[in-house]
């Protein structure tokens, strides 16, 4: 399996800069991305980004996911003079600097999308569908079930190793926000669902009914995070179907919210 | 009881007749609310920061009966971190970055605001945030993210003048409170996790001049320079960003520093790195250093040592005597002798493993270190506690600090922190944290919350009261023995100061990001706090 992901990497990485239409990852070298590297973790990038580009919800570097398209020179104009109003803050980076940034980035991107084709996108929805019985729990614009995470842009927010894991391993790594929370109530009624938040004083979930249910701490007996229902598929299903089933999910990416009129000003 | 109560609302009243209006002299503030409790003249109440409230009319009896009295909305999303100040029935607080708004103090309707946009080239590493205004006479004073200090005529909003306190462009800001040292206005640069050198700086209240500097790196020929490997004194960082703390019997101002930069990788500094991570106590006239102690010498985790310095007088060990408390990021819980600087203890306070004691003279023995293949250390790199402010009550001797327990991080050699490896931990990262849900319970040995109070004397604890999420929020004591606090997932708390015990609650709706404070208008208590964007006050019926 993984020399079979390494194969498709390679011949991806090769497609990336045309993929990628960037300038910097065109030109860069390997010296560049080892010093774009260098400045995302010196320069403070990584500090509100994280190691991985992953940290900020609908910010993913490592999918090459930015708050929308944007060009090189846009990147490298936001690393340098930051965004007024929020936390992203210019720096003092040079331009060339600012560039193999952007190229690091784009490395990330090119590198992890790569390893998504794997597989048939077109069985693997038919794995999905069937033998897989994804539907039950997860929905592809809005169909399917609601007590698993959307899928819908599953594409664009997950890079395909982690597609790969979730499928064969989905204890391992379960996102902070898709996890499974059981309440007891004082007359023994267990309730298990999607957590959806928690606080002082209240838990609110979704329940195996897809009911929304929020309970006072106060009022029950016990509560915890349990396991995620989510069952693994490593002896159900054969390697090719994991790399198809991987290959559709990859494939699905919804398109940018709009952004507003011209300038930015509703009219 | 209800006799000295009711002596007190006279007092109050009077108070509030007699100073309708008048100038904001320095033995005003110096008293701050011990003389004036209505009034609310400075960062924490007075120069010793402990955010002590002497009203009483809000007590643990009554505090069920809160309600909300009026809100005040910011148009800014930026974390609303400053504290109000209020004098006389007005209060001036400040939209972020750099807003400053006059209220109504019963009503919460504006006087006036003054708009204020920093130049873009101002560039806060953490949030484009400001912690409040000073006032002396009739004039008030605001540090900007730009680096600059500004004084405004508190009655129009008008600018009076502008100084440069240092080069927004070099990377330096300004996110705290001035504190007004007798006809002193004294600030602190920002923008320590980039290649800056910090310093302090007085300027002459009236004209905006600079009177005098200290740089929180010693330069060449200076005691301390050769605590920096080569030139990197040049840039080691060590902002300092939050309040100060003034001690008039010594004319000692006291700033916490914070972490020397590059902030993880400690390769190119090689050396104690004074005088990053330490409270540093200046002649106030002269800006000379008398003392100091280093918190976390040779800090790669970035402790900042920014916490508000609290000075209080207790019986230690029998004898009166004058201290500086201080629970710091590095984990550790600190009493100090404020007059020399003295270590007189230390203790971990949150689950804390990269010390195993100190020696004689306070230095910490470390045994954790960053490495290569990656080290297990508590606490996280937003530490115990971060820059909210902490209260002391003269009444019940407790200490109150919100904390973080049980976090930790994964360091490796030169990188940023992580998370410690395991399911379920990412969202302890920074920046995670303050964007996304934060779950955590006890049985996850997850971190959480807490909202706690130590005795000085022995810094045991004495109560906590668990959070379903951590906190960025301080907190606040009253006369009433209620301690006011909250956190992230948005509940405004009022606990018992002796106990612990929740006495009421409000669902305020948005992170609570600061610390509350407490002033009074007709007679009338009122509790101020920040939740979201908004400033809320609560009141009696």
């Amino acid at each position: 399996m993984r020399h079979f992901l390494t194969g498709f990497a390679l011949a991806s990485a090769l497609l990336a800069p045309c993929v990628a239409s960037s300038a910097w990852a065109q030109h860069e070298t390997a010296q560049d991305l080892l010093d774009g590297e260098r400045a995302y973790r010196d320069r403070g990038c990584a500090n509100c980004h994280g190691p991985n580009g992953d940290l900020i919800p609908g910010i993913n570097f490592s999918a090459g996911q930015f708050r929308r398209p944007m060009t090189d020179a846009e990147l490298s104009r936001i690393i340098r003079q930051g965004i007024p109003n929020i936390p992203m803050p210019a720096t003092n980076v040079t331009e060339a600097q600012a560039g193999q940034i952007v190229a690091y980035l784009r490395s990330l991107a090119a590198g992890k999308a790569a390893v998504a084709i794997t597989g048939d996108a077109a069985r693997g929805k038919l794995v999905y569908d069937s033998k897989g019985n994804c539907a039950s729990c997860h929905s592809v614009g809005g169909i399917g079930g609601r007590r698993g995470p959307d899928l819908s842009n599953v594409g664009q927010a997950r890079r395909a190793p982690d597609l790969e894991r979730a499928l064969l391993d989905p204890k391992a790594d379960v996102q902070p926000n898709h996890r499974y929370y059981r309440v007891v109530l004082q007359d023994g009624t267990t309730v298990t669902g999607w957590l959806l938040g928690h606080d002082t004083f209240n838990v609110r979930l979704i329940d195996g009914k897809e009911q929304l249910r929020s309970f006072a701490k106060s009022d029950l007996k016990s509560h915890g995070f349990v396991d995620t229902p989510m069952p693994s598929y490593k002896n159900t299903l054969t390697p090719q179907e994991i790399a198809d089933i991987v290959s559709y999910l990859s494939s699905l990416r919804t398109a940018p919210a709009p952004t507003g009129g011209r300038g930015g000003q509703a009219k | 009881m209800r006799k000295f109560m009711l002596l007190r609302l006279v007092v109050i009243l009077v108070l509030a007749a007699a100073s309708l209006q008048a100038q904001v002299t320095y033995d005003r503030i110096l008293a701050g609310v011990d003389k004036e409790p209505h009034n609310w003249l400075s960062y924490s109440g007075t120069p010793k920061n402990q955010r002590f409230s002497p009203l009483t009319q809000i007590t643990t009896a009554n505090v069920k009966n809160l309600q909300q009295a009026w809100i005040w909305q910011a148009r800014s999303l930026e974390k609303f971190q400053a504290t109000p100040i209020v004098v006389d029935g007005v209060m001036y607080t400040v939209e972020a970055p750099n807003n400053v708004v006059a209220l109504d103090a019963a009503t919460g309707r504006p006087f006036w605001q003054f708009n204020y946009t920093p130049a873009p080239e101002a560039r806060a590493c953490c949030g484009r945030v400001n912690r409040g205004v000073a006032i002396l006479g009739n004039t008030l004073y605001l540090g900007t993210l730009d680096a600059h200090l500004i004084a405004l005529d508190a009655k129009t909003g008008q600018q009076i003048w502008k100084s440069q306190v240092a080069v927004a462009k070099a990377g330096y800001s300004i996110t705290h409170n001035p504190t007004v040292v007798k006809d002193k206005v004294i600030v602190g640069t920002g923008g320590g996790d980039g290649p800056i050198r910090g310093y302090i700086a007085a300027f002459d209240a009236k004209t905006g001049a600079e009177v005098w500097r200290f740089y929180t790196i010693p330069g060449p020929g200076e005691p301390g320079n050769d605590t920096w490997a080569g030139d990197s004194w040049k840039v080691g960082g060590v902002g300092v960003w939050n309040a100060g703390a003034y001690d008039p019997e010594t004319n000692l101002v006291f700033f916490g520093t914070g972490n020397p930069a590059p902030d993880w990788d400690g390769s190119t500094r090689r050396g104690d790195n004074l005088y990053s991570d330490s409270v540093v106590a200046l002649d106030a006239d002269t800006g000379k250093l008398k003392w100091h102690y280093q918190f976390t010498p040779h800090d790669e985790l970035d402790y900042d040592s920014t916490q508000v310095p609290v000075l209080a007088d207790i019986q230690w060990q029998g004898k009166p005597r004058k201290v500086m408390l201080w629970a710091n990021r590095n984990g550790v819980m600190y009493v100090l002798d404020r007059t020399t600087g003295e270590f007189l203890k230390g203790k971990p306070y949150v689950k804390t493993n990269w010390l195993d004691g100190f020696d004689a003279k306070g230095r910490p023995n470390r045994v954790k270190f960053p490495s290569k293949e990656g080290t297990a250390i508590y606490p996280h790199v937003h530490g115990g506690t971060n820059w909210a402010p902490p209260a002391f009550s003269p009444r019940t001797g407790l200490f109150y600090v919100a904390t973080w327990e049980n976090s930790g991080t994964f360091a490796v050699e030169g990188q940023f922190p992580r998370a410690i490896p395991g399911p379920n931990t990412r969202q302890t990262t920074m920046g995670a944290t303050n964007l996304v849900p934060f779950y955590n319970d006890p049985d996850t040995g997850e971190a959480y919350g807490v909202v706690r109070a130590y005795d000085p004397q022995t810094l045991d604890q004495k109560w906590e009261f668990k959070l379903g999420d951590i906190t960025w929020g301080g907190t606040l004591v009253t006369a009433g023995d209620v301690v006011f606090s909250g956190g992230r997932d948005g509940y405004f708390l009022a606990l018992d100061a002796r106990t612990g015990a929740l006495l009421w609650k409000a669902n305020v709706g948005g992170q609570i990001n600061h610390a509350a404070m407490s002033y009074a208008v007709n007679g009338k208590q009122y509790i101020a706090i920040n939740a979201g964007s908004s400033l809320f006050t609560y009141a009696l019926p």
